[in-house]
């Protein structure tokens, strides 16, 4: 690894901890998380130079939350690209600080999608119509979640994957749920059944929302957000928390053609940019924080990120290897997930969390000595139009 | 009648397409320059880029790529629907249609991927436009 870079650093973070939040709008979320990202950094107000923003809970953008947070930065960059808008910002951040163009980025999220009711799965149709894509797909009611469904429903076509491998991922991330208080918090505050380890069959026995995509293989739905502070090598070093090194960053889109393969996402174009800057393989990964949108979504990007090659991944995760304290796969999402710990929306800011905490040592469901995650977020649809954004992150 | 959510016009793009579907023709287009399929409709050929399009209509029968049957739909426009099945259709013409598979008994358990199906235009209370479908052949 001597010629990896190691340009920038995750210096600070900071998760709301609370998945129903009444008391608090998006945008003070947002602020009030950048704050204390920076306190956890030992860094101050005026020290940020860089505002990443994906326009979401009422941040305007790169300007318009830099007005809110009275902040006068010399680079704002207003990617959104879904739920992997973090790590294109992250991405983005790398680069930019590499640049010199600034030394101290800020990302942050804010979401109140369970308190204002946001039925993000099973909505119908998202626009009005009258745009060229809203005309051809509002009149056949495909769901969010009905997207994703279609391309399990075509892996399992192509590779014989079955509903209860997928179930598998839903039974380890809860598993590292249980051990992690917020989450178990967060499925008390959201009504939550059952609220303990669940089993295979139990996923597979919990009703069915859009074939073949059980309720026990679909996200919640909850309020919540963070930020992370991202700074170039100098100041990291005078950080109050060690570095965590961010040596890799891969960007894609993926759309659906006329010939194209539904099972394959846009993480297969994403994860060699990504793996190949930061000079590492797969298989030294130690954790992998992939957006778990649903089980189809994490299974597709084990694929597509190199963990076992394109159809093998009901093999794969067959016998619970995904789980942090089992071998046999890699650990899967040990903050509990989409599946169990939160999902406002845009996922992606939590998978950049969960990763530095591993990396610090700091998880409630910590890998002992680990040193190598990855980061993998899908934003938009699995199955039609969606981005896929790699990072690689390694602990000082 | 059904009640499905319709275009909304102006939109120049895919009005054609559902111009054609109040005479029931399923349209596509094809580039005149690099004779690439173009779908779903717009003005630019996605190949190559150029705005030299025809417009032909298909004999509209195709093969299932996949499909999903949805459970759940907090849209009103759908409620009524039941379990219903979206899918992808590989039209034999060389385009992949977004569409919902009608006419199966119980639809989580009589659609396969692979199934051959054939257009029809539903008609709907809540527009002027044809809805396309398909149905098992």
């Amino acid at each position: 690894m001597a010629n990896q870079a190691r340009n920038a650093a995750i210096v600070g973070i900071y998760e709301w901890p609370k998945r129903l939040d009444m008391d608090v709008s998006a945008i003070q979320i947002k602020a009030r998380s950048i704050a204390l990202a920076l306190e956890d950094a030992g860094l101050s107000w005026q020290d940020v130079d860089g505002v990443y923003d994906a326009n979401d809970g009422e941040g305007g953008g790169g300007l318009g939350l830099s007005a809110y947070l009275g902040i006068h930065p010399t680079v704002i960059d207003t990617t959104q690209v879904g739920g992997s808008s973090y790590e294109f910002q992250a991405a983005h951040a790398m680069r930019d600080i590499a640049a010199g163009k600034c030394r101290v980025a800020v990302l942050s999220y804010g979401s109140k999608s369970a308190s204002q009711r946001v039925p993000i799965g099973t909505g119908g149709p998202r626009g009005a119509g009258g745009t060229w894509q809203e005309n051809m797909e509002n009149p056949y009611g495909t769901t969010l979640i009905a997207n994703y469904a279609m391309a399990a429903r075509r892996h399992m076509h192509e590779y014989g994957t079955t509903s209860e491998q997928l179930a598998e991922i839903s039974v380890a991330t809860r598993h590292h749920a249980m051990r992690n208080p917020q989450a178990v918090q967060a499925m008390k505050d959201l009504q939550f059944q059952n609220i303990r380890d669940i089993t295979v069959q139990e996923v597979m026995e919990s009703r069915m929302v859009a074939d073949p995509l059980h309720l026990l293989e679909c996200c919640m739905v909850s309020d919540g957000g963070g930020a992370i502070v991202i700074a170039s090598a100098d100041v990291a070093r005078g950080a109050k928390q060690k570095p965590v090194w961010l040596i890799g960053g891969g960007e894609a889109i993926k759309y659906r053609t006329n010939d194209g393969d539904i099972t394959t996402s846009a993480a297969a174009q994403s994860a060699p940019i990504a793996f190949g800057e930061a000079q590492v393989k797969p298989a030294e990964i130690d954790i992998a924080m992939i957006y778990d949108s649903f089980t189809i979504t994490v299974a597709v990007m084990l694929e597509d990120l190199g963990f076992c090659k394109k159809g093998e991944v009901g093999g794969y995760i067959s016998g619970g290897g995904l789980r942090y304290d089992r071998k046999g796969a890699v650990t899967l999402n040990t903050d509990g997930g989409g599946l169990s710990s939160n999902h406002p929306g845009m996922r992606g800011m939590f998978l950049l969390l969960e990763s530095v905490r591993q990396l610090r040592g700091q998880s409630t469901s910590q890998v002992p000595g680990a040193k190598l995650a990855v980061a993998h977020g899908n934003g938009g649809l699995l199955g039609g139009t969606h981005a896929g954004g790699t990072i690689i992150l390694a602990a000082d | 009648m059904p009640n499905r959510l319709m275009p909304a016009f102006p939109e120049p793009d895919t009005q054609p397409f559902w111009e054609g579907a109040k005479r029931s023709e399923l349209r596509y287009q094809r580039c005149d320059t690099c004779q690439s399929i173009v779908f779903t409709p717009r003005a630019h050929c996605t190949a190559c880029g150029s705005a030299k399009l025809s417009w032909h209509t298909s004999k509209g029968l195709g093969t299932i790529y996949t499909y999903s049957v949805v459970r759940q739909n907090r849209n009103p426009a759908f409620a009524d629907l039941g379990a219903y099945a979206v899918a992808y259709v590989d039209v034999d013409e060389g385009f992949r249609m977004l569409t919902n598979i009608v006419g199966a008994a119980d639809p989580t358990k009589d659609i396969k991927v692979g199934q051959r199906v054939q257009v029809e235009f539903e008609a709907q209370t809540s527009g002027a436009f044809p809805v396309p479908v398909f149905r098992p052949v």
